[in-house]
């Protein structure tokens, strides 16, 4: 192959490469090198995403066919400039939490697994990159299957040092399942009517068809799988148990990438694919993303005032996160649907940062973190426990760190639709989001029962703190992430 | 100085109390190279002030831009004239602060002297941001940064009573500012498309007059740090903070940023003459007058000499609100003098209560009781310092309450002569009551005294300059008058 042969495959590739990567890893006895193998995939797949990135900044868009099947028969991925972005932000957090995994994984499974699990982990990255690059409603369901499947496998690992593990891991499975099956009746009502499974072609064809009571189903049963994938209150019950008890690795993966690939499908279904429909998704948006969107911002924040697990927090206040990311592809605007951009961007680094940083304690202190075990720990971990503080301080939205600039661009446009009482509520929620990162922030450099310091290794913490200064850069310079967010949001809403 | 240009001076300015930060930790196994840091850091940042305070008077407005937050809107800072005199305020002050709370840390053997140490110079590092900020993204930017920097401040006695004194600074200084201040100041972003600060204001054509009350509100509400009734009681509850602190940040630079972003607000955002036309402040006149007249009824009822100053802070801190919200030249310019005069009486009496507490572990007015002869300096200085707040000549008070009172009656607000007048009667009274009971009555307590001797001479100094703005306060009429004649 040519130079100009990979340029010309490189939106295959980010997919293909883990995808193919994981059977050979997963037949390698050594756990080491399958690491070195994740590593070298998820680093393939982010060298190919940010070369796709920088083929769209011009506000280019191409298609990819594979096979060289032209659609609408064969299978076309999407490259423009909504598709790139996302893609761009899950395989570098995908890779950053890769390599954690060396030390981070190894430590809560058996070595015997590693070779499997690195499998899934691949299979559960590429899955996730093929959920945002296809272009082909069906396809996308495979993908959603693959990603799904993989990441059970992965969170069911954590039974090796907590039992529920698996009771989580089943439950993804089954509600996961549900989720993908109502998605895949969807597709199936708006196949019969139209004929087509191209996004873009359906696009075309919706608004020809008489407008019966099938699409409106169909559209209905697409929208209830992806908001089950994307943990939307009140169908986020698989996201606390399944973050909480993976593996700290995993649970950094998946807070990081898992539903901004959901999040991001539900954008484009939304807004170009029933584009042609715009009566039907202005009721989907207005009675039921941005009501349940609400609910989940609120719900998850007074859910994690009152937990004391810190990863069953950190996952609680994802759900509130994903309601905030909702919330603003809700207000349906260009600037909505940007500052929805680049608060995906901005969580992927703060919610992933806290997690590796709760897995650095989890693994050095040997148990799980709660309320108690983060006492005095700013004095026994400092390393490890600034990065979490700048993450945290980040989560909150403090000035100069990335979740400031999200809270900026999320009110803005909530201000510029006129949207003035839910604005409120969002800033109310945001300021109660406050008290739980508190809590914890107050008893870390409390006088600890045990005083000695705990040794930290830069395997560890070195992942934390790339995401840790990563939160302050897209804080203090956040304009490339707002352009590339901008010019997403004109990719998917522009034409409305 | 020849060798600086003013913004090599803004660029010192803000960063020098930041390296002194960074440097902190590193120097805290020696401890006396860590404590002469700050004080050296700090005479460095008041030169630089001086430098940019001195262009601005001659008409400049030295910029340094670092980078882009969003489109149009830079990571920038700019000197306006009111800006000048709060950077000088604060990095002047700092000096003594910072020679005085070596000699308080020292003197009562607190913990953790270098944590304290960072915070302390981070926090400034914060107000001279907030003072040379660019726009009011920034100022809001750097007005959280003050907040968050000086929570470690606030619980640094790690007892549960500061504990739950952070958790109220916290939650209302945070609260107050991203419910109310972040959307006001997007507002104004998005209805005028930009947020710089421009002589005369920019929402002149942008909004309509009926909005002008519910946006003031939702900057005079949001700014908590103004402590307007009712979002006043995390001032009091940070008073459980080590007297250094209270000192400077929460009678200079924490409260100050406050008044200062209102004034900013009044004067470069909506501009006098837009907000007096539109007859939008005319509800905050009366708020800050009711404010200024209930915390100094409060301030009587506490026999704790730092809640009773806390509550003084409470009062004079409306002083400067009302000036804005007066919405008059002389009254705008009354409001600027009254940051710099109060901030040089009221750190004076902070430095004093800590003062004597080092010395003898006193914190109650009653068991002040005739310890006067025996504290001749710091009851002096006390002394001087309360007339400066009062109000009475030859101190720098007497001028911005003058003003106040002329810019009261420009506005044709006559009723505000009649509060300004209660409140220096009930000054009178509050404040001279711990001096008269000092040197008056008989003793009732027998204390051991053994002073610090750097706790002792910077309220002396702090007291001599409170005379010294009323001979020389030519420099900031100056910059006053200039921030609304320009």
């Amino acid at each position: 192959m040519t130079l100009s042969q990979i340029i010309a495959n490189l939106p295959g590739l980010v997919v293909a490469i883990p995808l193919l990567l994981a059977p050979v890893v997963a037949l390698v006895p050594l756990s080491s090198l399958a690491w070195v193998l994740a590593v070298v995939g998820t680093g393939l797949s982010l060298i190919c995403a940010v070369l796709i990135q920088g083929s769209v900044t011009g506000g280019a868009s191409y298609s990819y066919f594979l096979g060289n099947w032209p659609p609408p028969w064969g299978i076309e991925f999407v490259v423009d400039a909504a598709s790139a972005l996302t893609v761009v932000i899950m395989s570098g957090l995908a890779f950053i939490a890769t390599l954690f995994a060396r030390q981070g994984l190894l430590a809560e499974i058996a070595e015997k697994d590693a070779g499997m699990a690195y499998a899934a982990w691949l299979l559960a990255c590429g899955g996730l990159s093929g959920l945002v690059m296809t272009g082909d409603a069906f396809n996308l369901f495979v993908f959603l299957e693959i990603s799904a499947l993989s990441s059970v496998i992965l969170i069911a690992l954590g039974s090796g040092t907590d039992r529920r593990a698996l009771v989580a891991g089943y439950n993804y499975l089954l509600i996961g399942a549900v989720g993908a099956t109502f998605y895949v009746i969807g597709v199936g009502f708006i196949y019969a009517v139209t004929g087509s499974l191209n996004m873009a072609d359906l696009a075309g064809r919706i608004p020809d068809v008489p407008q019966t009571t099938a699409v409106m189903v169909g559209f209905g049963f697409m929208m209830a799988g992806i908001l089950v994938k994307a943990a939307i209150f009140p169908v986020h019950i698989w996201l606390p148990a399944a973050y909480s008890f993976a593996p700290s690795a995993v649970s950094a993966l998946l807070a990081a990438i898992a539903t901004k690939a959901s999040l991001y499908v539900l954008a484009r279904i939304m807004f170009t694919v029933f584009s042609g429909t715009p009566d039907v998704t202005a009721i989907a948006v207005e009675f039921v993303l941005i009501p349940l969107a609400l609910g989940g911002i609120f719900v998850g924040t007074i859910l994690a005032i009152y937990e004391n697990d810190i990863k069953k927090l950190l996952a609680f206040s994802s759900v509130a996160q994903i309601g905030y990311i909702a919330l603003a592809f809700g207000v349906a605007s260009t600037a909505g649907v940007a500052a929805g951009f680049v608060h995906i961007g901005n969580h992927a680094v703060i919610k992933g940062g806290m997690f590796l940083a709760v897995g650095g304690f989890a693994i050095a202190l040997g148990r799980r973190i709660d309320l108690d075990s983060m006492v005095g720990l700013g004095r026994r971990m400092p390393i490890t426990t600034i990065g979490f503080l700048i993450c945290g301080l980040s989560l909150i939205g403090l000035p100069l760190t990335a979740g400031f600039i999200s809270k900026l661009y999320l009110v803005r446009a909530l201000i510029e639709a006129d949207m003035i009482f839910i604005m409120g509520l969002v800033l109310f929620s945001s300021a109660l989001s406050v008290a739980y990162l508190w809590k914890i922030v107050e008893v870390l450099w409390h006088k600890p029962t045990v005083s000695t310091p705990v040794p930290e290794t830069p395997g560890l913490y070195l992942p934390l703190w790339m995401l840790a200064i990563g939160n302050i850069w897209l804080g203090v310079a956040p304009a490339p992430l707002i352009e590339a967010a901008g010019r997403a949001a004109m990719q998917l809403v522009g034409g409305m | 100085m020849m060798f600086m240009t003013p913004q090599t001076a803004l660029m010192i300015g803000i960063v020098a109390p930041l390296v002194t930060a960074l440097l902190t930790p590193f120097l805290g196994v020696r401890a006396n190279w860590r404590d002469v840091a700050g004080p050296i850091g700090a005479v460095i940042t008041f030169v630089a002030a001086l430098h940019v305070a001195g262009d601005v008077m001659q008409g400049g407005s030295p910029e340094w831009v670092l980078a882009t937050l969003a489109p149009g809107i830079d990571l920038s800072f700019r000197v306006t004239e009111l800006g000048a005199v709060f950077g000088l305020v604060a990095s002047g002050l700092w000096i003594l602060a910072g020679i005085y709370s070596v000699g308080y840390m020292r003197g009562n053997h607190e913990k953790h002297q270098t944590r304290f140490a960072a915070f302390y110079a981070v926090a400034v590092h914060a107000a001279m941001a907030v003072a040379w900020s660019g726009n009011l993204l920034v100022l809001f930017v750097f007005y959280e940064v003050l907040t968050f920097s000086t929570f470690p401040l606030v619980t640094h006695k790690d007892s549960k009573a500061a504990r739950d004194a952070g958790r109220l600074y916290m939650s209302i200084l945070v609260g107050t500012s991203v419910v109310l201040l972040l959307p006001a100041v997007i507002y104004v972003w998005v209805m005028t498309g930009r947020l710089d600060f421009v002589s005369g204001g920019i929402l002149k054509d942008a909004v309509s007059s009926e909005v002008v009350p519910w946006l003031l509100a939702a900057f005079a509400f949001g700014i908590g740090k103004a402590a307007l009734m009712p979002f006043h009681r995390w001032l009091p509850a940070a008073m459980v903070a080590p007297t250094p602190v209270s000192a400077l940040l929460h009678a200079v630079a924490v409260v100050k940023a406050g008044v200062f972003t209102m004034l900013t607000v009044v004067v470069y955002v909506f501009g006098i003459d837009f907000l007096s036309a539109s007859g939008g402040g005319t509800w905050l006149v009366w708020l800050t007058s009711f404010t200024i007249l209930a915390s100094s009824f409060v301030a009587i009822t506490k026999d704790d000499l730092k809640a009773r100053l806390a509550y003084s802070t409470i009062s004079q801190l409306s002083y400067v609100v009302l000036g804005a919200a007066l919405a008059t030249s002389i009254a705008a310019q009354g409001a600027a003098l009254h940051i710099v005069m109060h901030a040089a009486g009221k750190i004076t009496l902070f430095f004093c209560a800590g003062a004597i507490y080092v010395a003898c572990h006193l914190t109650k007015i009653s068991d002040l009781d005739g310890q006067g002869p025996q504290m001749k300096w710091v009851f002096g200085a006390f002394f001087i310092g309360a007339l400066s707040i009062i109000g009475i000549p030859p101190t720098g008070g007497s001028w911005s309450k003058f003003y106040l009172m002329v810019g009261a009656a420009d506005a044709g607000m006559v009723f505000v002569l009649a509060v300004l007048s209660l409140s220096s009667l009930l000054n009178i009274y509050y404040l001279l009551d711990p001096v008269a009971r000092a040197f008056f009555k008989p003793k009732t307590r027998q204390v051991e005294v053994e002073w610090h001797p750097l706790t002792v001479w910077p309220p002396v100094i702090t007291a001599g300059i409170s005379i010294g703005l009323f001979f020389y306060a030519g420099p900031f009429l100056d910059l006053a008058s200039a921030m609304v004649t320009r």
